[in-house]
């Protein structure tokens, strides 16, 4: 059982191997990360000015991963399959974009009131047409964004012969975190002014 | 139409889980707009930079540990139960390195950024004392949190693969930025 041998310097399971994996990717991601970090900080006045804006922040980290992770994985199981083809007319890619514009229409608006709400009850209020407007054209935004993402990923690793379970999705999601703050603060700043 | 027909059956399928990242989402919103985190945030500038790489890099720390253990329990390679196994005790070693490591880069990188293009900032030492705080409350709670529920959805037959994401991003953004605050909070009363 050398080869599953805890011990073993080339073990997959060392706590070794597991840091000096993981260690790098997550030094390119913070890295990356302060690009919105960045934005969140220059818009500092605006954001501490209107809190209810930061209840939209996590959401908007979050979302546009999660749907691109969820088209993702649709796109490459069915490229697997062989049901997909990269072909402006594939009906199978269109059925897939349509529920996720549903999916994000749907989220988003829930986003807008929910935010709304908790700003009454926590955080100084806001008017509520501003947020929908903020929360679903931001979200929309960012949709669009995830979709083609996706749809790109999955088309480059699938001709580079990669398998878009290991690369498409880590990078969809992560390059999705990123956009997440840059077009919820851009958004915000043509709303509000 | 049976293209629309499709479209509303990956709707229905995908909403469930999107609701309840919403709600995790959510909530960790109103605690970021809350006026103590607020009050934090002017008192520590700084904190707003290194937010969202704070927040991303939950995900990625423990959603690689549950694959792991997910492949792990799959393969046979581990059992699902609290053990001293050295696999287990080292993938769980690993992510507590990878956990508070990065987040103490974050507060090193974020006050060095400040510095570089000579913005105000926090103190070096404020800023990782948050972190590290935040970070080793964040991963004793998500890691053992995480393995909980992976043990537990194995036994009940349950594919830990399906389940993995959306546990850890809610988790993650709920305890994240709730241990956030509290680092803050002792922080603030210890400088």
């Amino acid at each position: 059982m050398a080869a599953t041998d805890p011990d073993e310097p080339t073990d997959t399971w060392s706590i070794r191997s597991i840091v000096a994996t993981m260690f790098p990717i997550l030094i390119a991601l913070s890295i990356l990360e302060m690009g919105s970090g960045y934005v969140l900080e220059e818009l500092e006045a605006t954001y501490l000015a209107n809190p209810t804006l930061l209840v939209l922040v996590p959401v908007m980290i979050g979302m546009g991963g999660n749907l691109g992770a969820i088209l993702s994985s649709r796109l490459s199981t069915r490229l697997h399959l062989g049901l997909l083809e990269f072909d402006p007319r594939d009906e199978v890619l269109w059925t897939n974009v349509l529920a996720i514009l549903g999916l994000a229409a749907t989220i988003f608006t829930a986003l807008g009131i929910v935010a709304w709400l908790v700003g009454q009850l926590v955080a100084e209020p806001m008017a509520l047409v501003d947020l929908m407007l903020i929360s679903v054209v931001s979200g929309m935004i960012l949709a669009g964004l995830a979709i083609v993402l996706s749809v790109l990923a999955t088309y480059v690793s699938y001709t580079q012969g990669l398998d878009p379970d290991d690369t498409t999705i880590p990078v969809v999601t992560n390059v999705c975190d990123i956009l997440g703050v840059v077009v919820l603060s851009g958004v915000a700043i043509v709303v509000l002014n | 139409m049976a293209a629309r027909q499709d479209a509303w059956r990956i709707y229905r399928e995908s909403l469930p889980i999107l609701v309840v990242s919403l709600a995790g989402g959510v909530f960790a919103g109103s605690v970021l707009g809350s006026d103590g985190m607020t009050a934090g945030f002017e008192r520590f500038p700084g904190l707003l930079l290194l937010l969202p790489a704070f927040l991303a890099t939950r995900g990625n720390v423990y959603g690689a540990l549950g694959a792991r253990i997910s492949s792990g329990l799959h393969q046979g390679m581990i059992d699902p139960e609290f053990s001293w196994d050295r696999r287990l005790v080292n993938a769980v070693a690993a992510s507590f390195v990878n956990g508070i490591g990065i987040s103490v880069f974050i507060a090193v990188l974020s006050w060095g950024l400040l510095q570089v293009l000579s913005r105000e900032s926090a103190r070096l030492i404020e800023l990782v004392g948050i972190m590290l705080v935040s970070g080793v409350l964040t991963s004793f709670t998500l890691i053992f949190g995480m393995l909980a529920l992976v043990f537990a959805s194995y036994e009940y037959g349950l594919d830990p693969d399906n389940l993995i994401g959306p546990i850890v991003t809610t988790l993650g953004d709920i305890f994240g930025v709730v241990f956030l605050f509290v680092a803050i909070t002792v922080v603030g009363v210890i400088f």
